[in-house]
């Protein structure tokens, strides 16, 4: 059960950080999910965000740093197997089910979905 | 009573609600723990149905995305987000949301360059960074591998 609540504290800080950076900044979302990305990266390549994800489970690999920790993992894995030739394959491949689920959903949902008020 | 925009932004922070950076806070914490609760039940859903800890990641987040997909559609996650702040933007759900809503929003525009485009207008910088950062990543883990 403990997996659970771990998985709303640290998700729900990891979120808390996030709209710490948009009141105090004037960082837009596009750039916050960028910088968490490459966070993301930076923090398993230094060997953090895995363990963060063994304890916290979907509250680590939700928030968009768990992506960054994807394509860390992904390149890793990719270089280990191939040499020098993972580090152009093994990114997108770890991140390939997420981007393809969201543009999917993008395409049918421009068929399907009018136009809403955004604010 | 005339006033720079500083000094009425001065005056702004100082009448209006002192907590408000806390309670955008706690309003992020809570939705964004609770998205990321709902990936938790869904993962051990499908490691209990057999799944291994990387097909239960991967599943998980294509189910979130989808339910995102569907709220976004609907108009519903714009309004999360008011609440929600980061706490709906920062999770997997609200790289979908910047996907689909700039999918719909600009469809007007044509189904290449409007939604084809658009679409990437949120996540195609996370892809290309995020990208760039694996591959230097990998570089260094090679150089690393071969040193060593």
């Amino acid at each position: 059960m403990m997996i659970y609540l771990w998985a709303f504290l640290v998700g729900g800080a990891l979120c808390a950080v996030g709209q710490l950076l948009i009141d105090l900044t004037s960082l837009t979302p596009a750039r916050i999910l960028t910088g968490y990305v490459i966070a993301g990266v930076i923090l398993s390549a230094i060997g953090f965000y895995g363990p963060l994800v063994e304890f916290a489970g979907s509250g680590a690999s939700v928030p968009l740093l768990g992506f960054g920790h994807l394509m860390a993992q992904g390149v890793q894995k990719a270089v280990a197997e191939q040499g020098l030739l993972g580090c152009l394959t093994g990114g997108l491949t770890a991140g390939a089910a997420g981007i393809t689920a969201s543009l999917v959903c993008g395409a049918i949902a421009a068929l399907l979905g009018k136009s809403h008020d955004q604010n | 009573m005339k006033m720079t925009p500083e000094e009425y932004a001065q005056r702004v922070r100082r009448v209006g609600p002192p907590s408000s950076l806390f309670r955008d806070c706690a309003w992020a914490f809570g939705v964004g723990g609770a998205i990321c609760l709902l990936g938790e039940i869904l993962r051990q859903r499908y490691l209990a149905m057999g799944a291994d800890t990387q097909l239960a990641g991967t599943l998980t987040s294509c189910t979130l995305i989808a339910l995102s997909a569907i709220l976004t559609t609907l108009g519903l996650y714009q309004r999360l987000a008011i609440w929600g702040g980061a706490g709906s933007l920062v999770p997997i759900t609200g790289f979908a949301n910047g996907v689909v809503s700039s999918a719909i929003e600009f469809k007007t525009e044509g189904r290449v360059p409007g939604t084809g485009a658009k679409m990437f207008t949120i996540a195609g910088p996370v892809i290309v960074y995020g990208t760039l950062a694996s591959v230097v990543y990998g570089l260094i883990y090679a150089l690393l591998g071969m040193a060593g």
